[in-house]
């Protein structure tokens, strides 16, 4: 049997088709960066523990560094940078920058999809649910409480509760 | 003083680029051209390099250079840190760019590729043939220092350092003492674990200047590689990123050398960038302390006498050691007043991992001791442990036992009391398994650096024609709100907008320099600075608008882009107008300023007296903890912090420092270890070194004082490093209180809990 040295994928990435030729085992994550300029999903560990490379596929998000992209052949990817214009998306922006979330960034893309991805699954978590759901992003600045403030806030005005 | 915008929560300036994906990293970076650097890493920890042959893979296609030793035109350095000032042979120590003669630790650079693509990299590695003569090592500090002990180093002793601190009698103290507490405590290697592992891209620029863009906490390494190269200082320009993190981890030099050397061979871009486990591998660590302690009090629960032993494991190289140590000896005593104390501290060089700065810089080291047997005494004495600390703690008159008298208020009594109180009334488990226990813990840390290293920051300031600021200033930013700071200080000062606000940091061509981002300095160093700047600047304006509104100066304020007459609120003039007028008249808009912090002698000898930092932040943990009788397992159900950080700049950002400070240290109190195991590290990846996760903390309660008695602008303390500090020990006296074992050894693990209570049964 021929192996297969390369092979050929297409990509939605943000809206935007990306066709390359990658070698079989090449991470989504890599696609990602380096064919894809997408360099706003992040490399932390590149083994699944840190969460910096989440990206939503399809509709899951996913540790981006787990995917090969030859999965992620013809679907889509959204990355933090393609969603400028998602309403839940921005709220969960205004809400990190003005909740403090923020520190060095590093993890912040991956969390914005975490987040994004559970409020749209359960959009009445209470806070241990929204620990729970960020377990797999780590964050080593902050302590995690003001990015669940951040993502509470959010839930509660999108419900119509008060933060 | 009328306050607009200091103490506002302000976002950060640097949120919004970062929410959106935009900002642009070290590993972000890229440039036509450019060559991936890999790193050949010793396979031993001790071995002597019989050869290196790199024919090979200098032949494989792509490949564009391959270095070692030989290649390296200053191999052998002194290790600096920003310093402007020599601080002799005692503070710096010996370190490498890569290994010659004798590998020190596994993970030790031995050769350097720079290739057309990362695998070819990585498979040159593979084709360099390194014989190696493995050597026996010497892996416990202890062992170490033993007479005819293995030579980490070629000739030089494994001493790194040794300090002693005297004050009054200690003999004479142990026999008032009506209840003695002995204890040996130790602490384990921690890694920062920072999210984003070291990166940088270099290059070579038309005028033959190196430039290296990398994620760093020091940006005044460009003299140290230029030292490697042989170059003059002003031919190598450091341009330093936003950091995915620092911790203290990038305050020693990372890729800097490396990349300059291969771009200095290929004459091409280059990229290098740590993996994870080259990170957990091969950057530096917490030092470990084994600490001895002897603690005695009389009976009404005086503290009179506190004799220490600290013995830290430097690793294989010095680099920051002797510092950190110098900070554990100052801090060994506690923020308690002792009129008798002896304490004696030594650093030892081995073949694990070279451990350096790391957010607590030999301050929380000791915490863990001193306040485990502050606590230990208290359940001797039937006292509580709040009483036990007001009643010995340093008030303002004290002195530490070096003799540095704090004439400024000292706010343990009052963040002891209120972080205690917090925790609110005390609970019972309704199940039989779970036992719940409160413990406190009390601290102290510098912020600024050691007062001998004469530190200094510059910044400069600059109005636009339209009404608009510039701010320059080398200032590093982990994400802490370095940047923030210096613009909220100059949106206050000059009556605008922080939006109007541009700030350029961390770039030694092109900003002045202010410094490292280490030793919590910034805010007070560097915010001391701009404030200065900003002042003069506001004086040049205010004596401008005197005269167009014919209005004395001390009548005028500045305030929402205008220059306002106190006496007749409608008497104003724009500050655009105030502005055009300045430079029409050829009045300077734009300051630079220097702020100098104290100046002290270096030590003189291993006796360390009298002043050694600028100032100390105090600050207080409370936690209450449900341990698992069956299991061990410690849950932490509330943890409050209460500081005194002076003035709260950015009331988001210092909660962030202490909410973060706290899980950081949380880390160190029950999960982290860096298991090293004769040399070899035994939790190689984030799947072994394990963090704490969203799930496994709880919402740190945070109290501000305020007391304005820092030495920052408006009267602020530094907060980021002293954050850490008193949460650790903190957690181990509320699980004695739970289940009555004293753990006296990070990390307290379910396994350790579990086996001291089937021994006390």
């Amino acid at each position: 049997m021929e192996i297969m040295r390369e092979i050929t994928v297409t990509v939605n990435v943000n809206g935007i088709p990306v066709r390359a030729a990658v070698s079989p085992q090449e991470s989504l994550l890599d696609f990602l960066r380096y064919r894809a300029g997408a360099t706003d999903v992040k490399c932390g560990c590149n083994k699944g523990d840190c969460g910096t490379c989440t990206v939503i596929l399809e509709d899951r998000a996913v540790k981006s560094c787990l995917v090969l992209a030859a999965q992620a052949d013809n679907r889509r990817v959204w990355t933090v940078r393609g969603l400028e214009k998602d309403p839940l998306m921005q709220a969960l922006q205004e809400s990190f920058a003005t909740h403090g979330a923020v520190q060095c960034g590093f993890c912040t893309p991956g969390m914005l999809l975490t987040a994004k991805n559970f409020l749209e699954h359960n959009p009445k978590p209470d806070r241990a649910e929204i620990k729970e759901a960020i377990a797999g992003n780590l964050c080593r600045c902050t302590g995690y409480k003001k990015i669940v403030d951040a993502i509470a806030a959010v839930a509660a005005s999108r419900t119509g509760d008060r933060a | 003083m009328e306050l607009n915008v200091i103490g506002k929560g302000l976002p950060k300036v640097d949120a919004w680029a970062k929410v959106k994906g935009k900002t642009v990293y070290a590993d972000d970076f890229s440039l036509p051209g450019m060559l991936y650097a890999k790193v050949l890493r010793s396979k031993y920890p001790a071995a002597r390099i019989l050869s290196i042959d790199t024919s090979r893979a200098k032949q494989l296609p792509g490949v564009h250079a391959v270095l070692t030793a030989k290649d390296v035109p200053n191999n052998n350095l002194r290790a600096k840190f920003g310093q402007s000032t020599d601080v002799g042979a005692q503070f710096e120590g010996l370190y490498r760019v890569l290994a010659e003669e004798k590998v020190r630790f596994l993970g030790e650079p031995v050769a350097l590729v720079a290739a057309e693509s990362l695998q070819i990299a990585e498979e040159a590695l593979d084709l360099i043939e390194v014989t190696y003569e493995p050597l026996p090592g010497v892996f416990d500090p202890v062992e170490a220092l033993k007479p005819g002990a293995y030579p980490v180093g070629e000739n030089e002793s494994n001493v790194v350092s040794r300090f002693k601190i005297r004050k009054g009698d200690i003999d004479a103290g142990f026999a008032a003492a009506d209840v003695i507490v002995e204890n040996t405590y130790h602490v384990p290697f921690v890694d920062h674990a920072y999210l984003e592992p070291e990166s940088g891209v270099a290059w070579l620029d038309e005028d033959g200047v190196i430039n290296i863009r990398v994620s760093t906490q020091v940006i005044e390494h460009f003299r140290t590689v230029a030292e490697v190269l042989g170059l003059p200082q002003n031919r190598v320009r450091v341009i330093g990123t936003w950091l995915g993190g620092g911790f203290g981890g990038k305050e020693d030099i990372t890729v800097e050398s490396f990349l300059a050397l291969l771009v200095w061979k290929t004459g091409r871009p280059v990229k290098l960038t740590y993996t994870r486990e080259e990170s957990l591998l091969a950057h530096s660590k917490r030092h470990p302390f084994l600490m001895k302690y002897k603690t005695g009090a009389t009976k009404d629960g005086r503290i009179i006498a506190l004799e220490a032993e600290l013995i830290a494991d430097a690793g294989a190289y010095t680099y920051l050691t002797p510092w950190v140590l110098l900070y554990a000896t100052v801090n060994a005593a506690g923020p308690y007043d002792i009129p008798n104390v002896k304490v004696d501290s030594v650093a030892v060089l081995t073949n694990n991992p070279f451990t350096s700065a790391n957010r607590g810089f030999g301050a929380i080291q000791p915490n863990v001791a001193y306040e485990s047997q502050v606590d230990e005494l208290a359940r001797v004495l039937g006292m509580d442990p709040l009483t036990i600390r007001q009643k010995n703690c340093l008030r303002q008159g004290a002195s530490l036992a070096t003799g540095f008298t704090f004439d400024r208020y000292v706010a343990l009594p009052e963040v002891a009391e209120k972080a205690w109180q917090a925790l609110g009334p005390a609970k019972e488990s309704q199940d039989k398994r779970i036992r719940i226990g409160r413990g406190l813990a009390i601290g102290m840390m510098s912020y600024g650096r050691l007062t001998f290293l004469h530190d200094s920051s510059r910044s400069y300031v600059k109005l636009e024609l339209d009404g608009s600021a510039v701010i320059r200033c080398g200032v590093p930013d982990l994400g802490g709100g370095q940047a923030q700071a210096l613009c909220q200080i100059v949106a206050e000062e000059l009556g605008i907008p922080i939006e109007k606000i541009k700030i350029y940091i961390s770039d030694t061509a092109l900003t002045p320099l202010a410094g490292t981002t280490t030793a919590t300095r910034q805010l007070y160093m560097s915010g001391n600075a701009t404030l200065k700047a900003a002042r003069e600047i506001k004086e040049r304006l205010l004596t401008k608008a005197s005269t167009m509104l014919n209005v004395r100066k001390a009548y005028l304020k500045i305030e929402n882009e205008k220059i306002v007459s106190l006496v007749e609120p409608g008497n104003f003039v724009s500050l655009k107008d105030v502005i055009a007028q300045c430079s029409s008249e050829g009045i300077e808009l734009f300051c630079e300023a220097q702020f100098n912090a104290p100046f002290t002698d270096i030590p003189a000898s291993e006796l360390i007296t009298g002043q050694t930092h600028p100032d100390f932040t105090f600050g207080a943990y409370a936690v209450e903890v449900a341990v698992d009788l069956e299991t061990g397992v410690v849950e932490v159900q509330k943890v409050v912090a209460c500081y005194d950080v002076g003035k709260a700049l950015n009331v988001l950002n210092v909660e962030g420092q202490l909410e973060g400070g706290a899980i950081y240290c949380l880390g160190y109190a029950l999960m982290e270890e860096l298991v090293v195991d004769q040399g070899r590290l035994k939790t190689p990846s984030f799947s072994e070194y394990l963090i704490p996760t969203a799930a496994d903390v709880p919402d740190v309660e945070t109290i501000l004082v305020e007391s304005g008695s820092g030495l920052g602008p408006y009267g602020a303390k530094g907060v980021g490093e002293p954050a850490c500090n008193s949460i650790a020990p903190a957690i181990l006296n509320a699980i004695r209180d739970a289940v009555g074992v004293r753990i006296t050894s990070l990390p307290a693990t379910p396994e350790k809990i579990v086996f001291a209570m089937q021994k006390k049964q």
